[in-house]
C-alpha cells in the first residue's frame, strides 16, 4: 500500500474543514449562557480528546491484526496510531488545564472522574514506547506491544464510561446533557470541528506511515546498490522494522 | 441610555479571551512541531536519495568502464 497516495488531496481536505470548523466555533454558535467566551475551547478541546481515545483503540484494533496474521505491517499502523494519539493527548491535557483555570480557578481537580481518568489513559500509553524500547527482540517486541495495544484499547472506553457515569459536575456539562444537549448551532460547530480533528489524524497518521514506508525503502535501495555492509544496523528502538528486501 | 448604546458598541474582547487563545495556540504549536519534524525527515531522505542516486551514477559508469576494456583485452589476447 502507497500511503502517500491521496496524501494531497486529504491535506487540503482536512484544511478546509478546520478553517471551517473553527469559523463556525467563532463567528457561528452563539455564546454559552453559564460559561461565555471561554466555552470557545471546548470546540478543539473535545473532538481532539476523542479523536486521541479514538485512535487508541484504533491502534489496539490493528494490533489484533498483527496479532492474527504476523504481518508487521499491522505492529507499524498501531505504533504509528498510538504515538499519534500520545500526541494529541498532550494537546487534550494542556487545553484541558487550561480550559480549568479559566473555568474553576485551578489547573487540575484530582477529584474530577473524567480528567483523572483521562491522565490515567494517557499514562497507560506514555509507557507504550519504554515497554517497546526494553524489548532487543525485534518480533518479541512486536508481539508484546500488540498484546499492550488490545489490552489498553479495552480500557479506553471506560473511560468515555466515566464521564457518563461521573457524579460529580464539577466538569463543564456542554454536550449531549440531560437537559436536551447542545442547541443545534453548537452542535453543528462541534460536529464539524470533530470531523476535522479526525481528518487531520487520518493525514498525520497517512504522513507517519508515507515515512516509515519510505525510510524502509530507502534502506532496500541502499543495501541492493551497495551491499549489507553499507547499511547500518537500526539498532535498538522503540520504532517497528519494516523487511527492507 | 448613552451608556448602554457605548457598551453594545465597545470593541473590548470578551473575558478570558487569553485562555481561549492560549488553547487554540497549544493546538497549533502541536501541529506546527509535528510538521517541522515531518520538513527534517523529508531533508533526510532527499540527502539519502541524492546519495544513492550518485552512488549509482558511479556505478552505472564503473560498467562502461568495464564494457569499453573488455573489446580491448579480447584484441590483446
Amino acid at each position: 500500500m502507497l500511503y502517500g497516495t491521496r496524501l494531497r488531496a486529504l491535506s487540503i481536505a482536512t484544511l478546509i474543514t478546520m478553517t471551517a470548523a473553527f469559523g463556525l466555533a467563532f463567528f457561528y454558535a452563539p455564546m454559552d449562557a453559564d460559561q461565555g467566551f471561554m466555552q470557545k475551547i471546548f470546540y478543539v478541546h473535545v473532538p481532539m480528546a476523542m479523536v486521541a481515545l479514538g485512535g487508541f483503540v484504533f491502534g489496539g484494533i490493528m494490533a489484533i491484526q498483527h496479532l492474527r496474521t504476523g504481518d508487521p505491517k499491522h505492529d507499524l499502523r498501531s505504533y504509528v496510531a498510538i504515538h499519534l494519539s500520545l500526541i494529541l493527548g498532550v494537546g487534550v491535557l494542556v487545553t484541558g488545564a487550561i480550559w480549568a483555570k479559566a473555568s474553576w480557578g485551578h489547573w487540575w481537580v484530582w477529584d474530577e472522574p473524567t480528567l483523572v481518568s483521562f491522565l490515567i489513559v494517557f499514562l497507560l500509553y506514555a509507557t507504550y514506547q519504554p515497554m517497546r524500547f526494553s524489548i532487543e527482540d525485534r518480533e518479541r517486541q512486536a508481539r508484546y506491544a500488540s498484546v499492550f495495544a488490545i489490552v489498553a484499547g479495552a480500557f479506553v472506553p471506560l473511560n468515555f464510561l466515566a464521564v457518563r457515569l461521573a457524579q460529580a459536575y464539577t466538569h463543564p456539562r456542554v454536550f449531549a446533557t440531560a437537559d436536551g444537549g447542545l442547541p443545534a448551532k453548537m452542535q453543528l460547530a462541534f460536529l464539524v470541528s470533530l470531523a476535522g480533528m479526525a481528518l487531520l489524524y487520518v493525514t498525520l497518521w497517512r504522513y507517519e506511515m508515507a515515512s516509515k514506508h519510505t525510510s524502509a525503502q530507502l534502506r532496500a535501495l541502499r543495501r541492493k546498490l551497495s551491499g549489507d555492509d553499507a547499511v547500518t544496523p537500526v539498532g535498538r528502538t522503540a520504532a517497528p522494522s519494516l523487511p527492507t528486501t | 441610555m448613552t451608556l448602554v448604546l457605548a457598551q453594545a458598541t465597545t470593541d473590548a474582547l470578551p473575558d478570558n479571551v487569553g485562555y481561549v487563545a492560549a488553547a487554540y495556540l497549544v493546538f497549533f504549536a502541536l501541529v506546527l512541531v509535528y510538521v517541522v519534524i515531518m520538513a527534517s525527515k523529508l531533508a533526510r531522505f532527499e540527502r539519502e536519495l541524492a546519495e544513492l542516486n550518485d552512488l549509482a551514477d558511479e556505478r552505472r559508469g564503473g560498467l562502461a568502464g568495464a564494457r569499453e576494456r573488455e573489446p580491448e583485452e579480447a584484441g590483446t589476447r
